[in-house]
């Protein structure tokens, strides 16, 4: 019990920084809300190596963190849409055992804009936010499979280790 | 990679692909207009072809000029809708999250005849 929360403590220090690291990437892509994602390897990650709770939790402490630190309310109300719906979708088809991490990474990147995008239409009114929705389809979908990719790595390499 | 991540790619793909031919293939012609919003409620609607500057409520500032808008002024923090390209095709539009402010390029059949272009 005592190590499951170092190791809590730990992943959300690594989310944190990815969500920096982020930050310090200076790409602008013409689109409002394109980014990599970087911290959602680490979600993936122990989505993987534990279960969908701890990543939930995870997930939801890491965006109001990096809200507060780097960004403002408004990105944590848009983050944490996108992340719910994210990691729900994740977890419901990391269950059917019928994808790998690439293909529930990219359901994740998608899922995540999707949510955002939803957010989006409640908050300004108006459908018109639909018209980002393909950019961010394929967004998601590149972004999701690059983290897909990594994480595959990365769980390939601490196959032995246990967070439990 | 599994044959059904594939398949979940294709797929996404082919809807985002579907979604942005509809959008393109969607009248697109004509004259444009400028319509502005704020919190949902109609702010104004302007012609496209009409070079000016418009105020939104102290908070915005959107200029229409050689047949495009863009925001050419926010006091929202991100100022990601100042830095958004110029919009000019229907169905475009620059939103800025924080006040709320969404500036959409529509037709003219589009929008209500009642709101007068000034």
């Amino acid at each position: 019990m005592k190590s499951k929360a170092a190791y809590f403590g730990v992943f959300t220090a690594l989310a944190l920084i990815f969500s920096y690291v982020e930050t310090l990437i200076p790409i602008q892509f013409g689109v409002p809300g394109i980014k990599l994602g970087l911290a959602n390897l680490i979600i993936v990650i122990v989505l993987y190596k534990t279960d969908w709770r701890e990543a939930l939790l995870l997930s939801v402490v890491r965006i109001i963190l990096a809200g507060f630190i780097f960004g403002s309310l408004f990105s944590i109300i848009y983050s944490l849409a996108g992340g719910i719906l994210s990691l729900a979708v994740m977890a419901l088809l990391k269950r059917t055992d019928r994808f790998s991490v690439a293909g529930i990474s990219i359901a994740g990147g998608v899922c995540h804009n999707i949510g955002q995008l939803i957010v989006a239409m409640v908050v300004v009114e108006t459908y018109q936010v639909g018209y980002y929705l393909p950019v961010l389809l394929i967004a998601g979908l590149i972004t999701g499979a690059v983290i897909g990719a990594i994480a595959g790595e990365v769980l390939k390499r601490i196959r032995d280790l246990s967070f439990q | 990679m599994k044959k059904n991540d594939l398949i979940l790619a294709g797929t996404v793909l082919v809807f985002a692909a579907v979604i942005l031919i509809f959008q393109l293939f969607r009248n697109d012609g004509g004259e444009h207009l400028v319509e502005i919003s704020v919190g949902g409620e109609r702010f104004g609607t302007y012609d496209l072809t009409d070079n000016r500057t418009i105020e939104v409520g102290g908070t915005n500032r959107v200029v229409i000029e050689d047949g495009a808008a863009h925001m050419e002024w926010a006091d929202c923090p991100d100022q990601i809708c100042v830095n958004h390209r110029a919009v000019s095709k229907n169905g475009e539009s620059i939103i800025c999250l924080p006040n709320q402010v969404v500036v959409t390029v529509v037709s003219p059949e589009e929008s209500e005849l009642d709101a007068v272009a000034q």
